[in-house]
């Protein structure tokens, strides 16, 4: 039995240790607002907050996060207001959306390591979400407007 | 509770009484909304009405304008639209409601969207697909809107005894000026559903200076909280009490089947349930799925592993020997002879062989995956012969069709609800995934997540075409133009559907081919054989992809070749302001649309390359290293200008900045067009610069985003720059989602050219630049 943290809720997990900690947080804890894209830390749909830094949920399995704080999407404000998100809303960054809750993710890890990146460390920072709907301009932006008040 | 916010009970007040108008086919029938707008009026045959003739009508199940079918106001005042076709991130599932609340005068705070399941006989076609909604919904949708209102007006009057003309909706009310009586819509609710609803050419639709939204761009979209928080609902989010998780092998061969396989070591695997083969359909299977060995499991994770642990043998069958390379040279092969005529003016050959110079350029465009960052994805619940499924489809009404069919059971007993979808592209407008969650779950005998991965979607998808774009060019002394030979060789999209098909079908010719715009005394265009041999489907833009990068990478050939200026070169060959005739052309495909309402209107292709030649500083100095290219193309009966500048830092290509300018007719959320238009110059350059998928002995070489690469933000423009064209007073509204892609490539190529020399004919760039 093992026993992980997720959002300051314990779960635990009698299953597969190796399970990817993705599929354990979508299909066995139902937190569905971390997304698969590509299973190969090649998209960042996925990606969560494990203690301070952006990790791919795909290719960490449960038995890595055992003793550590898993951050997702549902956890990362209590009402939905963490500056990135609400710098998101503001610049109407999303097209179909389905990326997005990575990209935000992976933002909000950047913003806590380096609360004033430039673009070129945004860019730098980010190139490992993709966006196939092309959202980019607008994540840099909002990246920005995040880090100087929204 | 408002009724809408219960699908299935909304079905059970469905009755279908269809009024086929002979010219028409708009469908009107009886629903009553109990407890919402209203109640059982009666049902009665509308003529035509519009403003101008869309195609909108020659689509499956044509449109609905019918409020009682859109609308219902609860108690509370709330306002609920129905949004018919899917959201894949073009913004339609808000921007469609926001036209009837526009005409309704909702105020949009207070109005909720819910989407519709997969009923085309009750909404009209869901098809989304083709860049349709808004060309073919914003008056049917504004129709409906002003049927309301007039309807709630007309409630007010009565209760107040008063002449309906001097009462007037404003802003979720109703207002009696001369007594200063006022009325909100959620207390006129059970009244306004009593009142017949108006005929359509009665109706007064609002004045476009009086809009508060249309045409404003100040709403974000309905589901933008929801995307943020992580709540907004994919195909992979929905969540049954009982439901698997599977995945299927499936044939790594086009037509290829299982011919043996052992799951021993699979089931080893902790989590994993079942293992067992899934039917497939001999190839061409359109949208039927190609089969395999589905792994069943607690979890999607589990499923996979235990999928890696597969032994399977497979019957290739007959691509078995596809092979990308020894392919393309059989494009090029059928390219250099003469091919099937699809238009004919003048005489090309006598023009050619009497021409000062022929300038010959042969342009390559191969395979090209969708890679939606949601990958094909469907949930279904079969039970008995009832089917309940839960889909990112593009085609929910199409895809209810062939769940029934697939099943065997009556479409009335198929409900198809329509989630998020996360990104589209046309792939999505094949329903094979959902066909295969039906017949799992069916085999299964409970509820079946069925989650493709990326390598599936990779190599078992609907690829774009391959293509050979070769235009012959010929010019007289003077540098003009005279001749034009154009041949496009490709397998068609009509190959999914059916065996033997070698030609282009109509609507691939009309996509960059036969509809070229150019003022040239002799034209012919060809289209050679080809034989598929892979699945086949439409990628966003299509085949005005490969054309509009052969054609306008020719200009920038033809203006080298004559030392003009690129922009100077592309307005002498639009020619003339004037709407372009296809006489020679059989069967011309205009987008599904009435030529008379969407012509090819040159005037209207120079104005966009005008805009943004002036907006984007056409012939501006750039630095050394870097260079401006431009392109144009009409697409979607929309009308694109793109203008790239490149850079060369030490040999690196980059791209500064993007300027493109689209004239779309009347439109409805000019945010979302920009939105789209900075997408389409993302997946442009995307394709430009990496994508390409190969086949050796019948299969696909790459499987994810390592080797077939798309765009990220690191290599994407510092800057793009949109400019939408103000609609004239009597356009009407033509395609946003697609049209904005096929200029980027080549306006890329061109600036590649002016910086570097190099002229690239073939896509991707890959390696082309490195020296
Ligand atoms: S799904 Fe984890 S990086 Fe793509
Ligand atoms: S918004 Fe669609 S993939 Fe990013």
């Amino acid at each position: 039995m093992i026993k992980v943290k997720i959002n300051s809720q314990e779960h635990s997990w009698d299953g597969d240790p190796d399970l990817p900690l993705l599929w354990f947080l979508r299909d066995e804890a139902g937190l569905t607002g971390t997304k698969y894209g590509c299973g190969q830390a090649l998209c960042g749909a996925c990606t969560v907050i494990v203690d301070k830094q952006a990790v791919r949920a795909c290719i960490t399995s449960v038995s890595d996060v055992v003793g550590r704080e898993v951050t997702t999407i549902e956890g990362l404000h209590p009402t939905g207001d963490h500056a990135v998100q609400k710098a998101w809303r503001q610049l109407n960054v999303p097209q179909c959306g389905f990326c997005q809750t990575g990209q935000i993710m992976q933002a909000a890890a950047l913003l806590m390591e380096n609360p004033k990146p430039t673009h070129d460390q945004i860019r730098e920072a980010m190139a490992g979400n993709i966006c196939r709907c092309g959202t980019y301009q607008r994540i840099e932006n909002a990246v920005h407007l995040a880090s100087t008040g929204v | 509770m408002n009724i809408l916010t219960n699908p299935k009970r909304l079905r059970g007040f469905e009755r279908h009484i269809k009024v086929d108008n002979v010219s028409r086919r708009s469908i009107l029938k009886g629903l009553g909304l109990a407890g919402g707008f209203v109640l059982a009026a009666p049902v009665m045959s509308r003529p035509g009405f519009a403003a101008y003739q869309t195609g909108a009508d020659k689509m499956p199940h044509g449109t609905v304008v019918d409020p009682r079918v859109f609308v219902s106001i609860a108690s509370d005042g709330t306002v609920t639209i129905v949004a018919h076709r899917a959201e894949m991130g073009t913004g339609v599932r808000t921007s469609l409601p926001m036209i009837v609340a526009e005409e309704m005068e909702a105020d949009w705070s207070r109005v909720r969207v819910q989407q519709a399941p997969g009923d085309e006989a009750k909404f009209g076609n869901q098809d989304t697909d083709g860049s349709r909604s808004t060309r073919h919904y914003l008056m049917p949708m504004r129709q409906i809107g002003a049927s309301a209102r007039t309807m709630l007006e007309t409630a007010a009057a009565k209760r107040w005894g008063v002449p309906a003309t001097e009462v007037k909706a404003v802003n979720h009310e109703v207002i009696h000026s001369a007594s200063g009586r006022r009325i909100g819509f959620g207390e006129l609710a059970a009244d306004a559903a009593k009142q017949s609803v108006p005929s359509v050419e009665g109706l007064k639709l609002k004045d476009p200076k009086d809009f508060r939204y249309l045409g404003k761009g100040q709403i974000g979209i309905v589901d933008l909280r929801d995307i943020t928080v992580g709540t907004a609902r994919y195909g992979a989010d929905v969540r049954l009490p009982g439901m698997k998780y599977a995945v299927i092998a499936r044939p790594p061969v086009t037509g290829g089947k299982v011919a043996s396989f052992d799951g021993a070591e699979a089931m080893k695997v902790s989590g994993v349930e079942k293992v067992m083969e899934v039917k497939g359909w001999p190839w061409p299977s359109k949208f039927q799925p190609l089969g395999g060995v589905a792994v069943i499991a607690r979890n999607t994770g589990a499923a996979i592993k235990g999928r890696n642990a597969l032994k399977i043998v497979w019957d290739d069958g007959p691509n078995s020997k596809y092979e990308s390379v020894a392919y393309r040279a059989q494009l090029e092969g059928a390219a250099r002879k003469p091919g099937l005529v699809v238009r004919k003016e003048g005489d090309v050959e006598a023009a050619l062989k009497g021409a000062d110079k022929v300038i010959v350029g042969e342009y390559y465009v191969p395979h090209h995956a969708h890679v939606s960052m949601e990958p094909p994805v469907a949930v279904a619940d079969v039970k008995g012969d009832r089917a309940e499924i839960w889909a990112p489809v593009q085609s929910a009404g199409g895809t209810r069709e062939d769940v029934a069919k697939t099943l065997g059971i009556p479409q009335e007993n198929v409900t198809v609800n329509v989630t998020l979808l996360g990104g589209g592209f046309g792939r999505k407008s094949k329903c094979d995934f959902a066909l295969e969650a039906a017949l799992l779950s069916k085999e299964l005998g409970a509820p079946v997540n069925v989650q493709w991965t990326r390598e599936d979607d990779v190599r078992n998808g609907f690829l774009h075409t391959v293509s050979v774009e070769r235009i012959e060019a010929g010019l007289d002394k003077s540098g003009r133009v005279t001749a034009w030979r154009h041949r496009s060789v490709a397998p068609s999209i009509a190959s999914t559907f059916a065996a033997g098909a070698v030609h282009q079908a109509p609507f691939e010719l009309g996509m960059g081919l036969v509809d070229m715009p150019f003022e040239i005394a002799n034209v012919q265009c060809e289209n050679p054989e080809a034989a598929a041999r892979t699945r086949i489907g439409w990628f966003r833009s299509v085949s005005n992809i490969p054309r509009a990068f052969a054609v306008q990478s020719m200009v920038g050939e033809l203006a080298h070749a004559t030392n003009r200026d690129q922009k100077t070169m592309l307005l002498e060959l639009i020619g003339s302001p004037r709407i372009v005739k296809l006489d020679s052309v059989k069967d011309l495909w205009n987008y599904g649309e009435p030529y008379d309402s969407y012509p090819i209107d040159t005037a209207r292709l120079r104005k966009v390359v005008e805009l943004v030649a002036d907006k984007g500083g056409w012939g501006r100095s750039v630095p050394k290293g870097h260079g401006l290219g431009i392109a144009a193309h009409r697409s979607f009966v929309s009308y694109i200008a793109t203008i790239v500048e490149v850079a060369f830092d030490n040999g690196k290509l980059t791209v500064p900045r993007v300027d493109t300018a689209i004239d779309c007719g009347a439109y409805v959320n000019p945010e979302r067009i920009q939105a789209q238009m900075e997408g389409a110059v993302i997946m442009g350059l995307s394709f430009a610069k990496h994508g390409e998928i190969t086949f050796k002995d019948g299969k696909v070489q790459q499987g994810n985003f390592d080797d077939f690469p798309v765009l990220r933000i690191d290599e994407s423009p510092a800057v793009t720059n949109v400019y939408i064209v103000p609609p004239g007073p009597d356009t009407p509204p033509s395609g946003v989602g697609e049209p904005g892609v096929p200029p980027v490539a080549p306006a890329l190529i061109n600036a590649i050219f002016a910086a570097t020399g190099k002229r690239i004919r073939a896509l991707p760039i890959g390696k082309q630049l490195e020296a």
